[in-house]
């Protein structure tokens, strides 16, 4: 089974991050502190063997007669130095004189063969618990040639660092806690107004719909998705306003035709009539009846185009040939009225379902018949916009719809004269169908209306 | 012509069943799956109409097992789920045509007629003629009595329709589906206003009277006898 993982928390990234980068600097700069006083340490030492060196080199070099006067210079040679020893001998290793009674032997000494202070010389050498920066060379005098051996003592240096390292990296522990601490305190801190937001957003309700976010009030980087909340709620706000309205408006539009059924049925068998009264009802009844059909079946429809089920033919229709099928349809019922039929524009193909463009134009196109007065003409024209569609325009001479009411035309029972409750034809869905059958053809539609004319327009794709 | 109609609802079974029966045709009833399908496999009807939703033995099984009995009588399938699946679904297992509830009885009349027909060899004629009217396909003229009537090209194809079709009632639908090829319910009168154009230019003036409507159902022609 696939189980969906919840991305890391923002707090958890946010500490890991900073908590990589603390350690991360800090290692670096321990580094770079220990280096430096290792450094620091080894230049010292080799300062203060060169100055030794130099010393007994001076020693040596002294015009002594015999062993004692030159034991005697070299005893006095090194002074005002603690922890420092020597040994000096001469060319075969026959010992001469050392300065304490360390045991030299525990060092290698690897003697070079002449230079009197060389620092390839220097070596760093543990003896039991001490360490020693010992100096191993050879002293060429007038007289005579010798080794010697010089060590320092470390112990103190190396103590220190071991300690001076351990206090180091306490600190640095120390700080990245705190740094880490300081971290989350100052996320958790940075999500409080998020969590004040969740709040006020988990009090949002339907009945209160009307609140909305503060959006003076947040930091600046939630301002976006303040804003974008807000007009989220407008949108589900206008629409659930409409579905609410809608379903009003279903109970009421059935409300007419099932009192209707009702009452002339029980009027009707309260008492014995004859034959053709019965008939006279059956047929009333009869004609509430297929209202209510037309109402389901249309309603049906809108319900199954909101929820993507109505797939259209991509088919390439001729606005000529449709156009003219549509007249010819409509054609006694027109001169029924009165009423002429114009065709205006282009003959240009487009992408449309052909029972749905039929319909379309069917409602649109009756809906003119129904509000043009008697010896006028009803236009449709035909053209390619600038963007390459193609725009069929259905333009019928009556009065001005107020702009008030246009937005809504396309709603579902929407009907600008509000006292015209029940039109003897169709119940008010003529063009939220139209509207859904253009979109559902990746179409769409629009109305316009001036003094003069009201014209629709629906828009399809050109192949 | 024998029809079998499976219908697990009481009202719609009986109705359509004393519809039907009054329409001429010899009608069997079954009350469920089960039924159906033992009618269906057992005796040969002209046509066969079967509720989709029933409960122990769907519609879609009985059609099953009546093709693959290689038992080709037309089926008919109602249905109160209008989705372009189950359409399709019906049509591919063998169903001959789809009704969707609510559906009107003149149209379930029609829908039937059009299926037996189906089977038949269509007659192939140049001329119609009814009482004193004379149709010629071919030439597209129409005559009353000997007198021409001059008729539009859709007003000569509606009254084509109605006069191979005579003594049918025709639904508004299938009129406007036939003639117009406008195959969707409309709330428009366009159908009323055309038949009553056509029955000024055919019947005005005439003792005889043709064109007759049935009140909530449709429009028929015939030549009735007790008419004066």
């Amino acid at each position: 089974m696939k189980v969906n993982k919840r991305p890391l928390s923002l707090t958890f990234r946010v500490v890991l991050f900073v908590a990589v980068s603390t350690i991360f600097s800090l290692t670096f700069l321990g580094i770079l502190i220990d280096t430096s006083i290792r450094h620091h340490f080894i230049q010292q030492d080799i300062n203060e063997l060169k100055v030794i060196s130099s010393s007994i080199n001076e020693a040596l070099s002294k015009n002594t007669d015999s062993n004692e006067t030159l034991i005697e210079e070299l005893s006095q040679a090194v002074s005002g130095h603690h922890g420092v020893y020597y040994q000096v001998s001469d060319q075969k290793g026959n010992f001469i004189y050392a300065n304490a009674t360390l045991n030299f032997q525990h060092f290698t000494t690897a003697h070079a063969i002449e230079g009197d202070f060389d620092i390839e010389n220097i070596t760093h050498q543990d003896v039991g618990k001490f360490s020693y920066r010992v100096l191993a060379t050879t002293y060429q005098t007038p007289k005579a040639t010798y080794k010697a051996t010089i060590a320092i003592d470390m112990s103190f240096h190396t103590h220190f660092l071991t300690q001076f390292r351990q206090s180091l990296g306490a600190i640095m522990i120390g700080a990245a806690v705190l740094v880490l601490l300081a971290g989350w305190f100052a996320v958790h801190q940075g999500l409080n107004p998020l969590r004040g937001l969740s709040k006020k957003m988990r009090d949002i309700q339907t009945n209160n719909f009307e609140v909305r976010l503060d959006e003076t009030n947040v930091p600046i980087e939630l301002l976006n998705m303040v804003q974008s909340f807000n007009l989220m709620l407008d949108r589900l706000q206008s629409e659930f306003l409409r579905l609410s309205n809608f379903s009003t408006d279903i109970a009421h539009e059935l409300r007419t035709p099932l009192t209707n059924i009702i009452t002339q049925t029980q009027v009707g068998l309260s008492q014995p009539r004859a034959s053709e009264e019965y008939q006279e009802l059956l047929f009333s009844n009869l004609e509430e009846l297929d209202r209510l059909t037309n109402m389901v079946r249309d309603m049906l429809w809108l319900a199954k185009t909101q929820n993507g089920l109505i797939k259209p033919k991509q088919q390439v229709l001729n606005s000529q040939s449709e156009i003219e099928a549509l007249f010819e349809y409509f054609d006694a019922l027109a001169e029924e009225a009165d009423i002429t039929f114009v065709k205006q524009g282009d003959e240009l193909n487009f992408y449309c379902d052909k029972l749905h463009f039929r319909q379309l134009l069917s409602n649109l196109l009756s809906n003119a018949i129904r509000y043009t007065a008697k010896g006028l003409s009803i236009v449709v024209n035909t053209q390619k916009t600038d963007s390459g569609q193609v725009c069929i325009s259905i333009c019928n001479p009556g009065d001005k719809i107020h702009s008030d009411h246009l937005p809504y035309l396309f709603d579902r029972f929407y009907r600008p004269d509000k006292s015209r409750q029940r039109h003897s034809e169709g119940a008010g869905l003529g063009l939220a169908i139209v509207k859904a059958m253009a979109e559902a053809n990746h179409g769409k539609v629009t109305v316009t209306s001036d003094e003069d004319n009201t014209c629709f327009k629906v828009f399809f794709n050109a192949p | 012509m024998r029809l079998l109609v499976v219908e697990d609802e009481q009202k719609t079974g009986d109705y359509l069943k004393q519809g039907l029966t009054e329409a001429g045709f010899q009608v069997s009833l079954a009350r469920n799956g089960l039924d159906g399908h033992h009618l269906a496999m057992t005796e040969v009807f002209d046509v066969i109409i079967l509720d989709v939703m029933l409960p122990d033995v769907s519609g879609w099984r009985i059609l099953q097992s009546l093709r693959e009995a290689n038992n080709q009588s037309p089926v008919l399938f109602l249905s109160a789920r209008d989705s372009v699946d189950d359409r399709v679904k019906g049509l591919e297992l063998g169903a001959d045509d789809y009704l969707i509830k609510p559906f009107a009885f003149s149209e379930v009349l029609a829908r039937v007629r059009t299926l037996i027909r189906r089977g038949g060899v269509p007659k192939i004629e140049n001329t119609l003629q009814i009482a004193d009217l004379e149709i010629d396909i071919l030439k597209h003229k129409v005559k009353r009595a000997g007198k021409n009537i001059l008729l539009s090209n859709k007003e000569f194809s509606l009254l084509e329709l109605m006069v191979r079709r005579e003594g049918e009632v025709l639904p508004r639908s299938l009129i406007a589906s036939q003639v117009w090829d406008m195959n969707f319910d409309s709330d428009t009168n366009v159908i009323d206003v055309a038949i009553r154009r056509l029955r000024g230019k055919v019947d005005e003036g005439f003792d005889i009277k043709l064109i007759h409507t049935v009140r909530g159902m449709g429009y028929k022609l015939e030549v009735q006898v007790n008419e004066s």
